[in-house]
């Protein structure tokens, strides 16, 4: 009975310990191929185009609704408590120190992250990568790398885009209830911002990025067991990279707090 | 990189074994090539035919035993040097897997553009030329999902050609085609044989098109070889499992 439980129990840890020990492996290899010649330039380029500019009305939405309903329900707390007159800074604070990056994130985690595991997942399976190995062309640095490279470029980008509509469509509702110049609502957003507020929440999206591509990758290229695989790897893919993106939220904004005071 | 004696044995293989956990997928398979031959490998599903393939090309590694392609050991070489030989060891798998993003030019031009210097006119010409030598020289602009079976094995094929190699290897490829297509496939082989002089392994069920293409055939059993010679000698066999396959094959 006790060997049966053991059994229960060291199966599925086994296959924890051994799932990170490989995705360590794998991010090494990578790592390894990114920085040797030669360069994949114009992939990267496609795929920042993929992953950038084709994410871009996806994340300035959730970017733009996320401003709105910051406005809607801060603006009756606000009232309430007699600070009123702070909303703009709320909303400004809001969506540049948490909401935008996570947002972004998440958002990045669900389009591309499902994209690259279900596009290297179905590689996989249909022999593509073997081909391309046999082609003596390196996948881990014409799939992985470019892929990887391509996220923690655009994150960043896509977190400013994210922000700023937040920003205005945030602005826009405040006005509406209560008349107010986007000029004076900025200069009430960001006159107590500072580079410190802005800079570490902006760039901690290189993490998130780093987090989906080499999670997407790896998942998509260990890809087995035909379309039903392809369809896990797309799936494990977003929840995995989702999962990840918000544990490694909780720890770069205790290290921001460490390294970069208010 | 270790450089044998055996420099005139295009493909080496000895004492090869393999497994996949408690499965033995290979178990001390000798085979040896010479240049120009058509060696066609036979036997039944899983007995590790494709697998042969793979590891001769290094897509996966043996659990013991020695692979040398033109005298080079490839065990346990790393990926750069693996390359070095990989560019001179073209392969066309089983369902082509020709990559479905790129146009057929863009397929066959993949590999050229990476291993070659040659200018855009240069390289446009040399696939026009691979192309045209597997008749698919009218379909440059179409994607992979708009060919048929037929089609895609030949655009594998001009792709597979594409570094010039002087080893090809087939994996299955008349498998899923009609008689007619795969009877075009073994006639490309030949030719491909006679103008190139190739030395090719060709995996494949099909004893038919085996007859026509073979200059050798052994036969896997069980991961192990049971029979090495001569197509013509295969067919006058008297060893039961022998007789057995080619009955149940014709």
């Amino acid at each position: 009975m006790s060997d049966v439980v053991i059994t229960i129990i060291s199966r599925p840890l086994c296959a924890f310990f051994e799932w990170f020990g490989e995705l360590g492996v794998f991010c090494s290899r990578v790592t390894r191929a990114a920085f040797h010649s030669p360069w994949e330039g114009l992939e990267l380029l496609r795929q920042m185009d993929a992953i950038g500019a084709k994410s871009f009305p996806l994340v300035a939405l959730a970017g733009a609704a996320t401003g709105v309903v910051l406005s809607l329900q801060t603006r009756d707390s606000l009232t309430r408590f007699g600070a009123k007159a702070l909303l703009p800074e709320v909303i400004v604070f809001s969506l540049i120190k948490e909401s935008g990056p996570v947002i972004t994130g998440l958002i990045v985690s669900g389009r591309v992250g499902a994209g690259i595991g279900a596009e290297l997942g179905s590689m996989r399976v249909t022999e593509q990568i073997d081909a391309m190995e046999v082609s003596a062309v390196d996948p881990y640095k014409f799939l992985a790398a470019t892929r990887v490279l391509a996220c923690l470029c655009m994150l960043p980008l896509l977190t400013l885009a994210a922000d700023s509509c937040g920003i205005i469509l945030g602005w826009i509702s405040a006005t509406l209830a209560s008349p107010i110049t986007l000029q004076l609502f900025m200069h009430r957003g960001l006159q107590d911002a500072t580079l410190s507020d802005f800079l570490p929440s902006t760039f901690k999206t290189v993490v998130f990025g780093l987090i989906i591509g080499f999670v997407a990758c790896f998942q998509g290229m260990r890809t087995k067991g035909g379309t039903e695989g392809v369809g896990r790897s797309a799936t494990s893919s977003v929840v995995i990279s989702s999962l990840f993106i918000i544990l490694a939220d909780v720890i770069l904004v205790r290290l921001i707090q460490v390294f970069f005071p208010s | 990189m270790i450089r044998t004696k055996s420099n005139s044995q295009p493909i080496f293989v000895q004492k090869l074994h393999k497994s996949f956990g408690s499965q033995t997928v290979l178990q001390g398979v000798n085979l040896a090539t010479v240049q120009g031959e058509t060696l066609v490998v036979l036997g039944r599903s899983g007995t590790g035919k494709s697998v042969l393939l793979k590891l001769i090309v290094g897509l996966q590694q043996p659990d013991s035993g020695s692979i040398r392609i033109h005298g080079h050991e490839i065990s346990g070489l790393a990926t750069e040097g693996l390359n070095e030989i990989r560019k001179k060891i073209g392969f066309l798998f089983q369902q082509a897997a020709l990559y479905d993003s790129l146009t057929v030019e863009e397929n066959v031009a993949f590999p050229l553009a990476r291993h070659t210097s040659l200018r855009d006119s240069e390289r446009r010409d040399r696939v026009h030329r691979l192309l045209a030598s597997v008749g698919m020289e009218k379909e440059l602009t179409k994607m992979p999902s708009d060919l048929s079976g037929g089609m895609q094995k030949r655009v594998g094929l001009a792709r597979a050609l594409a570094l010039d190699p002087d080893i090809l290897l087939f994996d299955e490829p008349t498998a899923g085609l009609d008689p007619i297509t795969a009877a075009e496939i073994g006639e490309l082989i030949v030719k491909l044989k006679k103008e190139r002089n190739l030395t090719s392994i060709v995996v494949t069920h099909d004893v038919h098109g085996a007859r026509s293409f073979a200059d050798r055939v052994i036969l896997l059993r069980e991961g192990k070889v049971v029979f090495d010679g001569p197509f013509s000698q295969l067919e006058q066999s008297v060893d039961p499992f022998v007789v057995r396959f080619m009955k149940d094959a014709a």
